[in-house]
């Protein structure tokens, strides 16, 4: 216990530091998945090459790719740029899929319908297909977001600080409750980020749970007739 | 008015949807373009506000050339409703019959407040505003496509197979309020359908389509029923079977008309037939059937 006091500051300053090295990719990931995403989806002959592609990146190890980003951008082995561009690599493998999924999943009639009204290309993407697409979207947001979360306790075996710190140092030590520290410190990272996600999801997509609720009540009435007759 | 002079629609992988089409559309009358699936008469309704660009052939719109005009702007001017809606999801109903207005840059709160002045004429229940349209029942969807065709007052309104997909009372209804509208707004109508009896219910000009989009056809409904082009014709208008194939006999003083099966489908009224006369009362027990409204 005088451990978890003595070092409470530094508890504190490794979990905003591993926050913050998470939320980077990740909105990275997502904000680059998305036309990579549409352009798989709209152009369905590049859609296998380009899901191989972010398959083989993802395919390549946390921890060789750490270390070979230095020499490839240039930076410092230390520097926290290299951990946070490989977990965008890896954040946008993820959310690729996904994302060309999500495009596939809005119903062409809308699209067509959209069109049919007056929508610009352009803004037929912003009101249209990109809130459309906004369930799978989240969804996949949600998984990498957990996804970066863990794999970013890798980089302190490189020396980039995050609360993969307290598995090491704890690791070497033979001490459990440092080690403790850095799983119940990332869980509740993950915990606390798939919150907000699902609540700006809930903000933006009010119409998704409304259309969920909407079919809820048709089962006990399904269910009142079955039991009438 | 709208012109299609010699119109034809290749696509890319060689199909021919419409061959050589020319057709008058006169401005506030309702034309229906019929014919079975795969006839190209989706892909003529698509080109009048170039969803759809011909091959070769021009379309006017009042002796303008659309091919000049700039497809957004011409979208935005012309009123589309189709078949399922093809309404936002994401959006209240208020704000689809709203999109177009929006889109043209309108306030929105002017936009809203004609919104709710357009779900009146459609006979919707203002209440039903702020609902997303999966909430509404498939009638009331299409209510809510017809409203948001008709939210710019556009002179033209396209309209896909609008009530293919809800059930036959519903159906009835919707093609009723139709006539209302049409009768109190005055649109210049096209509307395309694979249902003859819709056709007939609707249509001041109906042109009938063979597969490969061939007219076979064009004319009131009582001169294709009166005189049908060719065989063609008469099995897809039904006048050889059925409720189209009416006869007259005399019975204690009346003229009984009576189906195929010699079933009464009514009493002649009026004058002995004429030929055109004979074709418009073929088409009433039709039209009557319809027309029952279930309130």
């Amino acid at each position: 216990m005088s451990w978890l006091v003595g070092n409470a500051g530094q508890i504190w300053q490794l979990t905003v530091v591993h926050a913050a090295l998470s939320a980077i990719p990740i909105v990275i990931g997502f904000a680059l998945a998305i036309p990579v995403g549409w352009f798989a989806n709209r152009h369905r002959a590049s859609r296998g090459t380009v899901l191989a592609v972010v398959g083989v990146v993802y395919a390549v190890p946390s921890l060789p790719l750490f270390i070979a980003l230095p020499s490839i951008l240039g930076t410092r082995i230390l520097d926290p740029v290299n951990v946070v561009v490989a977990l965008s690599l890896y954040a946008l493998a993820i959310m690729v899929r996904t994302a060309s999924d999500a495009f596939a999943s809005v119903d062409v009639d809308v699209l067509l319908s959209a069109t049919a009204v007056g929508f610009s290309t352009w803004r037929r993407f912003w009101s249209v297909e990109l809130p459309l697409a906004g369930p799978v979207l989240l969804s996949g947001i949600r998984v990498v977001s957990v996804s970066t979360i863990s794999l970013l306790s890798v980089g302190s075996v490189i020396g980039v600080t995050s609360l993969g710190y307290f598995f090491l140092d704890g690791f070497q030590r033979g001490f459990a409750l440092e080690i403790l520290v850095g799983i119940v410190g990332t869980v509740v990272i993950a915990v606390v980020f798939d919150t907000v996600l699902t609540i700006v999801g809930r903000l933006l997509l009010p119409w998704a749970r409304r259309r969920a609720a909407s079919h809820r009540p048709a089962t006990p009435a399904g269910a009142d007739l079955a039991g009438a007759a | 008015m709208i012109e299609f002079r010699s119109v034809t629609k290749q696509f890319p992988d060689g199909t021919v949807a419409v061959r050589e089409f020319s057709l008058v559309i006169p401005s506030r009358r309702i034309t229906v373009l019929a014919g079975s699936s795969g006839s190209g008469k989706t892909t003529i309704l698509r080109m009048i506000n170039r969803m759809v660009d011909p091959s070769s052939g021009a379309i006017e719109i009042d002796g303008a050339d659309i091919s000049t005009l700039e497809p957004v702007r011409l979208r935005r001017g012309i009123g589309y409703v189709m078949q399922n809606s093809g309404l936002l999801p994401h959006r209240k109903v208020v704000d689809n019959i709203a999109t177009v207005p929006l889109l043209r840059g309108e306030k929105r709160k002017d936009a809203r407040a004609r919104a709710l002045d357009l779900m009146d004429t459609v006979g919707l229940d203002r209440a039903l505003a702020d609902r997303y349209p999966s909430q509404l029942s498939g009638g009331q969807q299409q209510r809510v496509g017809v409203a948001r065709g008709l939210a710019v007052d556009p002179n033209i309104l396209l309209m896909d197979e609008p009530f293919g997909a809800v059930d036959p009372l519903v159906r009835a209804e919707l093609q009723q309020e139709l006539l209302r509208l049409q009768h109190d707004l005055g649109k210049t109508v096209v509307f395309v359908t694979h249902d003859i009896d819709e056709a007939f219910l609707l249509g001041d000009q109906v042109v009938i389509f063979k597969p490969g989009g061939v007219v076979a056809q064009i004319g009131t409904p009582q001169q294709i029923l009166a005189e049908p082009a060719d065989e063609f014709v008469t099995r897809f208008v039904g006048a050889d079977r059925g409720k189209r194939a009416l006869h007259v006999r005399s019975e204690g003083g009346r003229d009984v008309v009576l189906d195929a099966d010699g079933r009464p489908a009514g009493v002649l009224v009026g004058a002995a037939p004429t030929r055109d006369e004979a074709g418009a009362a073929a088409a009433a027990p039709g039209a009557s059937a319809q027309g029952d409204r279930p309130r």
